[in-house]
């Protein structure tokens, strides 16, 4: 099968990402990879619980006068709603629809970049009202590295999925591309899964106890 | 305070920073490879190549580069760590800003033990190759080898902490630890009995690569016993940090890692350059070095049981410790002439130039040697169809000179070549020699570490968007090569 042949509808394979070798490679090696990226985050998550609120003296802030859930909810809601757009995106991929794809991937990047505006705003609140800052503790060190990563995980998505939508805007769907649109969608459910235990470690934890 | 601690407390100059920003760099390049091997090993198996009919060598890389893919992020994250608190001023490890230093230690073990496994593994699959090969029978309890190999990277996951059983991680943990890594000398010992029931009955032949793995058996066995001594956690105290642990390690990492190489390399330098190592030369370089190995580090033990500390370059005069250092430094010595000789071998056979066959080691069992040294860089012309394990000797024991194709002959689809890989490291390299320099405070540091970083993301995303379908060779040009013809 010709990676940049031509497809109809009815010929367009049911698992365009798997239908050739290539595909199939990038495919399973892009899941082990995130195997190592859950490593890592866990890695990440290990060290922020051994240095949660481990700060230098009395005055400094703690994770229970810090977060706030307003806050943390839209931004978690905005994430996952951005999950789902990109299923709807990867099912239309599937069908060979190639404008409805695009045009869920525009909410997806719009749901993204919101995300990302709010943790901009969340991080510049912590600095200037508590002055809970990168160097100011070891709890800081930890909080901002741990939600950094992902903050950065997040901003490289973005540009991952906007490079992929303006190189293939003219030329639509073909088995060469289908597996690096399928790729990008695996990266940014994997982020999302990070997020949910970000919420739940940092967030939740961190407002009771 | 904190100035007062991080003055003191900090490793001075630019040693620490280039070893964190090398390793990174590397570990990044080690954890793409791992992955790569794992594809390659899952999708692209040749026809009849099940699991059960992989050779050795195969698997242990397989589980290696399972063990890569899950032991380097924590080391990233260890890295990253320390190099913010040098660069960026993080207290991670600063404790008087709430930080906790036992973090690096377990980050690191995390790794660094799953690491040794990276390290042995492929010794004991080149080993398993070559017991088979040069005892002319196939290898003994093949399926139980394949189990040990996938338990020995298991395990090797839940033993981290007999590193750090001084560290005060109190009993329970320590016996927990303990009794992890007493486990592991199950699968361990099931391998050497496999290599030794390999012999058992075999028509042996004494060549180089089998030399070293006949020596290797009680070398490495050695550094297995004091391996378990090591992990009684009680007996540790009293090892921990002096040189019985230095002697203990180099047991298991030359006696098993390094001999291994030798062998490997011996073994396959004809499959790779087309011509044969001397023998007369190799084994001069086998008997040095088994030797010079032996009068190095058995020394070591007893110098670590009378006191001498290890991470100290030097000792103390009059204190009984000169003979035995004296012996080590003897048979360092005889180390080096060996792998003198080995260089003037690779010199020698290389001038000559003498071109070998398919098969020069007459006895060879699996795929590569069914291809001509070196192999066309597109391997097989045909895909061989495998109908056992150690595929080419079952086609040897029905007469048969070369392997079965399992397809007709066709265009083969090869990947074209790209100098974007070595752009993607070249910018990695310029801006980590960037941050290496920025704890200085020099005002050009910053840009050389932006250019270096858009190097790298420029060379990603040209990666990213620029087609590349590869080229196929011809079946017409495959055709004209005079050896072996394909069958259509």
């Amino acid at each position: 099968m010709q990676a940049d042949e031509r497809f109809t509808d009815a010929t367009w394979p049911a698992s365009p990402e798997k239908a050739t070798l290539e595909g199939k490679n990038k495919y399973l090696g892009f899941w082990l990879f995130l195997g190592g990226e859950t490593v890592l985050f866990a890695s990440l998550f290990a060290t922020y619980l051994a240095l949660k609120d481990k700060v230098p003296n009395g005055d400094a802030a703690l994770a229970k006068d810090l977060f706030e859930l307003p806050l943390t909810f839209v931004a978690t809601m905005l994430l996952l709603t951005s999950s789902l757009t990109s299923v709807y995106a990867m099912y239309h991929m599937k069908n060979n629809h190639f404008k409805q794809m695009q045009a869920w991937l525009v909410i997806t990047v719009a749901l993204g970049f919101a995300f990302l505006g709010l943790e901009i705003y969340e991080f510049n609140h912590y600095v200037h009202e508590f002055h809970h800052t990168f160097t100011s503790s070891a709890f800081g060190s930890a909080f901002y590295t741990l939600v950094g990563f992902h903050g950065a995980h997040v901003a490289f998505g973005l540009v991952w999925i906007i490079s992929l939508m303006v190189r293939n805007a003219r030329r639509g769907l073909n088995l060469y591309n289908a597996p690096k649109f399928y790729v990008a969608s695996l990266y940014w459910h994997f982020i999302d899964v990070v997020w949910v235990f970000i919420f739940t470690v940092v967030y939740l934890m961190g407002m009771v106890g | 305070m904190d100035i007062i601690c991080i003055t003191f407390l900090h490793s001075e100059g630019h040693g620490i920073d280039f070893y964190v920003l090398g390793l990174q760099i590397s570990g990044l390049g080690t954890l793409i490879a791992g992955i790569n091997f794992l594809v390659t090993i899952i999708n692209m198996r040749t026809p009849g190549m099940t699991y059960m009919r992989m050779p050795l060598f195969t698997w242990s890389t397989f589980v290696v580069s399972a063990l890569i893919l899950f032991a380097f992020p924590p080391l990233t994250v260890g890295l990253v760590l320390m190099m913010f608190d040098r660069m960026f001023g993080s207290n991670f490890f600063d404790v008087a800003a709430g930080g906790n230093t036992i973090i690096w230690e377990h980050l690191f073990w995390i790794f660094g033990h799953p690491e040794v496994y990276i390290l042995i593994l492929p010794a004991f699959g080149i080993f398993s190759e070559i017991f088979a090969t040069f005892s002319r029978k196939r290898l003994f309890g093949y399926s139980s080898m394949v189990f040990a190999t996938v338990l020995i990277g298991f395990l090797g996951f839940m033993v981290w902490a007999h590193h750090m059983f001084t560290t005060g991680l109190g009993p329970i943990a320590n016996a927990i630890f303990a009794v992890a890594t007493m486990a592991i000398a199950v699968p361990t010992g099931i391998k050497i009995f496999n290599w030794i029931f390999t012999m058992w009955g075999g028509s042996v032949k004494f060549t180089v690569p089998m030399l070293y793995a006949v020596a290797f058996i009680p070398s490495f066995t050695m550094g297995g016993v004091t391996g378990i001594m090591n992990a009684s956690a009680p007996a540790d105290y009293q090892f921990h940090d002096s040189y019985f642990v230095v002697a203990h390690f180099h047991y298991v990492i030359v006696g098993g890692v390094v001999l291994g190489l030798l062998a490997g390399i011996t073994f396959y330098w004809p499959k790779m350059f087309g011509t044969m190592l001397s023998e007369k030369l190799g084994k001069v370089t086998f008997w040095t070095f088994l030797i010079g190995f032996h009068l190095t580090f058995f020394i070591q033990h007893f110098l670590g049981l009378m006191g001498m500390p290890r991470r100290v370059f030097t000792f103390l005069d009059n204190q009984g410790l000169n003979t035995g250092n004296m012996i080590s430094t003897v048979g360092a010595f005889l180390m080096a002439f060996a792998v003198i000789v080995m260089v003037i071998n690779i010199i020698m056979t290389s001038a000559k130039n003498e071109k070998v066959g398919n098969d020069p080691w007459g006895d060879g069992r699996t795929l590569e040697w069914a291809i001509p040294s070196p192999p066309p860089f597109y391997n097989f012309k045909q895909l061989p169809l495998v109908r056992g394990l150690d595929p080419y000797w079952v086609e040897k024991m029905e007469g048969k000179k070369e392997m079965t194709p399992a397809e007709p002959l066709g265009d083969i689809h090869m990947p074209n070549s790209s100098i974007l890989p070595l752009t993607i490291s070249f910018g990695l390299f310029v801006a980590a020699f960037g941050a290496l320099y920025n704890m200085d405070d020099k005002t050009w540091t910053l840009p050389i570490i932006i250019v270096g970083l858009l190097i790298t993301f420029v060379s990603m995303l040209i990666r990213s968007v620029k087609d590349d379908h590869g080229f196929h060779i011809h079946k017409e040009d495959l055709m004209d090569d005079k050896d072996k013809g394909g069958k259509a």
